[in-house]
């Protein structure tokens, strides 16, 4: 009897510890997404959904085939559009932040744009840089769409973590004969790193929106992006190559989230709190 | 009040010409932005080698002295003097206030880094504080890897790598349990017989103050300045059995009863009755 309930909870552990294990992580929402695939590709056979309503998930694996090379072109537009915006936005915000830092003056001068910029919805300013830039060279308009909406967020960031320096810290490095530039580069800068590393965590995913807003706003034609071409696949009824376009879009996104949180392991994991495993 | 008094005169021993002090703070006074007067009329000498600890309510203005000291902060009127050349200076804090991001050896190396002092030099002298605080082993380890009492270690390893003849302690301990806080109290008395340093030491403890130094400076509340002076004539060598002893109990009972004496009368009026009763 006793033996028996000790087996009964040693079981209940294992499975309990299993769910907790690094290989059962993962595998928990794959399950969940391939149930719902099921379900899916269940829903649009059986019950008669209309393909242009819903395609199924096997008809837009198919569009992905049919249509590979259109579709990996699309995304490298995309992506390379995105990953230039989310670079630039870094080297941008970081720069700016770190001219705050050593000029108050320039910070309440500049910094209020930067909020106007911000807060000012990019589909509004699409149209007007478009045509400033010029329809024939849409892949800078993209760009200059998408860094302006990847650039807050990282010159926000980084300009109060270069603020959150401990006072007490800086007294010392001055006490012990630190210059201006010391300070910047051997507490400012590493202060703001966690701070910088959270912001492009969110910069990342903007600079991908931002690029997907500025194709649907500003691409009539000549852009080439994954958005566009969920435009013109709409237009023309073709359900599943949107979606396969859709899919490619999200998978991109997932993709720049992992590898900015591998970033943000890789920098942060020796010191920080946030990188710090609990003890088992 | 009579025993206050007969304690008291021992003041007058800074009168010997022989020597220079090393700090002479000549009639310092601070307001801070918004006219709030953090301390007033500071009148202190500190003696070479001297172990000065610095005593008073929260809020009195010590560590807004010792920032003028350091020369963190300027005050708004009188002079800080170091008769004899300004000395290096080392500085710790209540907070170890290392950096998260260095290892042991490497925070400790800082001050060495930012003097411009080249690589393994700067390793070889940090490592030999890092060994002289106990801490020999743990080189390499990051801050959110060493106890509170491990990290105030290495916050006191590097004040030592810079090699100053001045210490500065704000409260260095007051974050600590007990008993690392005697051990660490122990080990501080060593390093300055030791190195021959003039410490000076911010506490609110009593006991602490009255273990460590060979001076006691009782300040007044705000805004602060001092209430009286108390030279210990204790022994250097100081251990357990003076923690117990009879003239250690004497020299607290001695340093409280001019705390409490600051706290209640710091006053304008009671401070000319003391300085009166004295002369
Ligand atoms: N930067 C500042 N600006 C304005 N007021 C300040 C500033 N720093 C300290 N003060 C004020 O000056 C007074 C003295 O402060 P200080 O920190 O020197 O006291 P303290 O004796 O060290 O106190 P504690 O024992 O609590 O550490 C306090 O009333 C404090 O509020
Ligand atoms: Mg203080």
């Amino acid at each position: 009897m006793d033996e028996r309930t000790n087996d009964l909870e040693a079981a209940r552990r294992a499975v309990w510890r299993l769910s907790g294990t690094n290989l059962a992580k993962p595998l928990i929402p794959l399950v969940v997404g391939m149930i719902v695939l099921g379900l899916w590709q269940g829903l649009t056979q059986y019950d008669h959904v209309s393909p242009i309503v819903l395609p199924s998930p096997l008809a837009i694996a198919h569009a992905l085939v049919n249509h590979w090379q259109q579709l990996l072109f699309a995304s490298w537009t995309t992506l390379s559009i995105t990953l230039a915006a989310f670079v630039l936005a870094v080297i941008g915000g970081v720069a700016l932040a770190v001219l705050f830092s050593l000029s108050r003056l320039l910070e309440h001068a500049l910094y209020p744009y930067a909020i106007v910029l911000q807060v000012t919805p990019v589909i509004a300013i699409a149209p007007i840089i478009t045509i400033w830039i010029g329809y024939d060279r849409i892949d800078l308009v993209l760009l200059v769409l998408a860094w302006i909406v990847a650039f807050f967020p990282i010159l926000a960031n980084t300009t109060l973590g270069l603020r959150s320096a401990d006072h007490n810290l800086i007294d010392l490095m001055r006490l012990y004969g630190a210059n201006r530039w010391q300070i910047l580069t051997r507490l400012q800068l590493p202060t703001a790193l966690p701070f910088l590393v959270s912001a492009m965590k969110v910069s990342g995913g903007l600079a991908l929106i931002g690029t997907v807003v500025a194709e649907f706003a500003a691409g009539t034609g000549t852009a080439t992006g994954l958005a566009w071409t969920i435009t013109l696949a709409t237009r023309n009824l073709q359900m599943a190559e949107a979606f396969a376009a859709l899919a490619l879009l999200s998978l991109l996104g997932i993709a720049l989230f992992f590898s900015l949180s591998a970033l943000e392991w890789l920098l942060l994991r020796r010191w920080h709190e946030s990188a710090l495993k609990k003890p088992q | 009040m009579i025993q206050f008094v007969c304690y008291s005169y021992n003041l007058g021993e800074s009168g010997d010409v022989t020597t220079m002090p090393l700090l002479r703070l000549h009639r310092i006074a601070k307001t801070y932005d918004g006219g709030l007067a953090a301390i007033r009329r500071l009148e202190l000498d500190v003696e070479r080698g001297d172990f000065v600890s610095l005593i008073g309510p929260s809020g009195c203005g010590k560590s807004t002295a010792l920032r003028i000291i350091a020369g963190l902060m300027a005050p708004s009127e009188g002079a800080v003097g170091f008769p004899e050349g300004r000395p290096g200076i080392g500085f710790v804090f209540q907070e170890p206030t290392l950096m998260p991001w260095r290892d042991a050896l490497s925070n400790t190396a800082l001050p060495l880094a930012l003097r411009g002092v080249p690589g393994s030099e700067a390793q070889m002298r940090a490592r030999e504080a890092l060994r002289r605080v106990g801490l020999a082993g743990f080189e390499h380890s990051y801050p959110r890897a060493l106890s509170g009492g491990m990290k105030m270690r290495v916050s006191i390893a590097r004040a030592l790598a810079s090699a100053p003849r001045l210490l500065l302690m704000d409260e260095p301990f007051a974050a600590l349990d007990e008993l690392t806080r005697q051990q660490l109290n122990d080990d501080l008395l060593k390093l300055w017989r030791e190195d021959g340093l003039t410490v000076i030491f911010v506490t609110h403890s009593v006991f602490e103050s009255t273990y460590l130094s060979q001076k006691v400076v009782v300040m007044t509340p705000r805004p602060g300045r001092i209430f009286d002076e108390i030279r210990l004539t204790a022994p250097l060598e100081r251990d357990e059995t003076y923690r117990l002893s009879a003239e250690f109990s004497a020299d607290a009972t001695k340093v409280s009863r001019a705390l409490k004496l600051a706290m209640q009368d710091g006053s304008e009026a009671a401070y000319h009755n003391h300085t009166s009763a004295m002369a």
